[in-house]
């Protein structure tokens, strides 16, 4: 699979995304607690931007009164019908089984070893001294 | 993993636009602030506004009793760059919605300012009148796409006709838009110079759910959490229409139309048979019913598609849209509120060329003399 690089680490701030085009896909890339993940800019429900989708936790109620939350903002809100997602697989929290949005492997590199190539997005300016966010498509 | 939308966009999208251009019939245009009025408010109704501000027959004043799942019930992407609230900025508006799904039509529903809650029904009457211009002003005349409703509560029955009066007279409109939840059933007498008027002047009556009455909005009480309280938008239409159907409404004015709209469409199939059930049975005590309940409503209503209906199987959504008859139904988007339905792909069933004509496009066309 292709690797593209297509940010830098700095570039996307804790809890926001970044949009970028990969032969001819919106991918959205998100930064969660220092962890990346990129995943196809579209809810599989009716389309919406996941760009625009909340960051938000698990919560689950094992009994009434007590409440659980986890897995801090790796959670996807779709912005139109509020449909959950993880993050890092893609997989609907409602229906599993039937709904998945695509996710692709990221890979975070220094620019030092980005130099030697051979990547695919080489108008992509490199840095040996930062780091790169690497999604494979 | 059929139901899947993993592709990429542009060709789908280009593919839907050749197809089919479409009539919305229920988007929701914001004001800025409430100032937006004061051009159409007199002196005495803009300091009353600001003075007194509204009185409601609900609790809690300046929200809705039931905060919904997103911030003004819209969509996180619906937010115009320009700042204001969603569904406030025409150009927002146009490039978001109007121009990437092709509307060819969009018939606009407000529903700002609690505007058939008002306990004040004079200060209710001045921004009913407000809001009917304003419509004019700020979206009908600059772009031509965008339809308007005549806004007015029908509790004030007298300032209602008078409203309807001065609005037909532009010949701007294409409907006239009551709440569901007035302070009697909508099927009841005291309503009827409103449908009577609608009828003659041959501009359907359109009937949006939600608004806050003086009354709960379950036959139960009031619900516990908003999950609960949503469901009510379609039992309470259910309500509605039998109030209507049963007092006779559509049996005194033959020509009248009636538009459901975000009532969704799956649980008119139910309340038909009922409806007939009972009549049959119990006919005699109403005489004023010539025909059954379900003819009536084949004849006289319609109802706008949105929110779908997303049963496990598709074939039962294709039930659904017979059941209730494909003649019936008119699409609606939502826009820009977060229970939106994409023309796209919000019908998980296979629909004919020229079904999808009817929905999307013919039924309101045809309905509302576009």
């Amino acid at each position: 699979m292709p690797r593209h690089i297509v940010a830098r680490t700095t570039e996307i701030p804790p809890g926001g995304n970044k949009v970028v085009e990969v032969d001819g896909r919106d991918i959205v890339v998100f930064h969660v607690n220092g962890e990346f993940f990129a995943l196809l800019n579209r809810c599989p429900h009716e389309g919406a931007p996941l760009d625009k989708a909340a960051c938000v936790a698990r919560l689950t109620s094992p009994e009434p009164g007590v409440y659980q939350r986890s897995r801090v903002g790796e959670l996807l809100r779709c912005a139109w019908h509020g449909w959950e997602f993880d993050m890092r697989t893609g997989q609907s929290w409602f229906d599993p089984q039937r709904f998945k949005v695509r996710t692709y492997p990221v890979v975070i590199e220094d620019g030092e070893t980005l130099a030697k190539g051979p990547y695919v997005a080489e108008t992509f300016p490199v840095h040996i001294e930062d780091s790169y966010v690497i999604v494979e498509v | 993993m059929s139901d899947v939308i993993d592709r990429p966009s542009t060709g789908q999208e280009a593919a839907a636009k050749s197809r089919l251009r479409i009539i919305d019939c229920d988007i929701h245009p914001s004001l800025h602030a409430r100032s937006d009025l004061n051009p159409h408010l007199s002196k005495r109704w803009q300091e009353h506004m600001k003075t007194y501000g509204d009185h409601l027959r609900t609790p809690y004043i300046g929200t809705t009793p039931y905060p919904r799942s997103s911030p003004l019930i819209a969509r996180r992407d619906a937010w115009p760059p320009t700042g204001g609230p969603p569904g406030s900025d025409l150009a927002f508006m146009r490039k978001q919605h109007l121009d990437p799904l092709d509307v060819e039509f969009g018939i606009l529903q407000v529903l700002d300012l609690f505007i058939f809650s008002q306990q004040n029904l004079e200060f209710g009457a001045a921004i009913q009148r407000a809001v009917n211009e304003w419509q004019l002003a700020h979206w009908c005349s600059r772009e031509p796409r965008l339809k308007a409703s005549i806004l007015v509560g029908q509790d004030d029955t007298e300032a209602a006709v008078a409203e309807i009066e001065r609005c037909a007279k532009l010949g701007q409109y294409v409907q006239i838009n009551v709440s569901p939840r007035a302070n009697e059933p909508l099927g009841r007498r005291r309503y009827w110079p409103i449908y009577q008027r609608a009828e003659e002047l041959g501009l359907p009556l359109g009937i949006h759910v939600g608004g806050y009455g003086g009354h709960a909005p379950t036959g139960s009480g009031w619900p516990s959490y908003y999950c609960e309280e949503h469901q009510s938008n379609a039992h309470s239409m259910a309500a509605t229409l039998t109030s209507l159907v049963i007092e006779g409404v559509p049996e005194r004015f033959p020509r009248l139309k009636i538009v459901f709209i975000e009532g969704g469409f799956g649980w008119i199939a139910s309340t038909m048979w009922r409806m007939d059930q009972h009549f049959e049975r119990f006919r005699s005590e109403v005489p004023h019913l010539k025909r059954r309940p379900s003819e009536y409503v084949r004849e006289h209503f319609w109802f706008t598609t949105q929110p779908i209906d997303e049963p496990d199987e598709a074939r039962h959504l294709r039930s659904l849209i017979e059941w209730v008859g494909v003649d019936r139904l008119l699409y609606s988007s939502d826009y820009p509120h977060w229970d939106f339905d994409d023309p796209r792909f919000a019908f998980k069933t296979p629909l004919s060329e020229s079904e999808r004509k009817m929905i999307f496009n013919g039924n309101a066309r045809a309905l509302y003399k576009l």
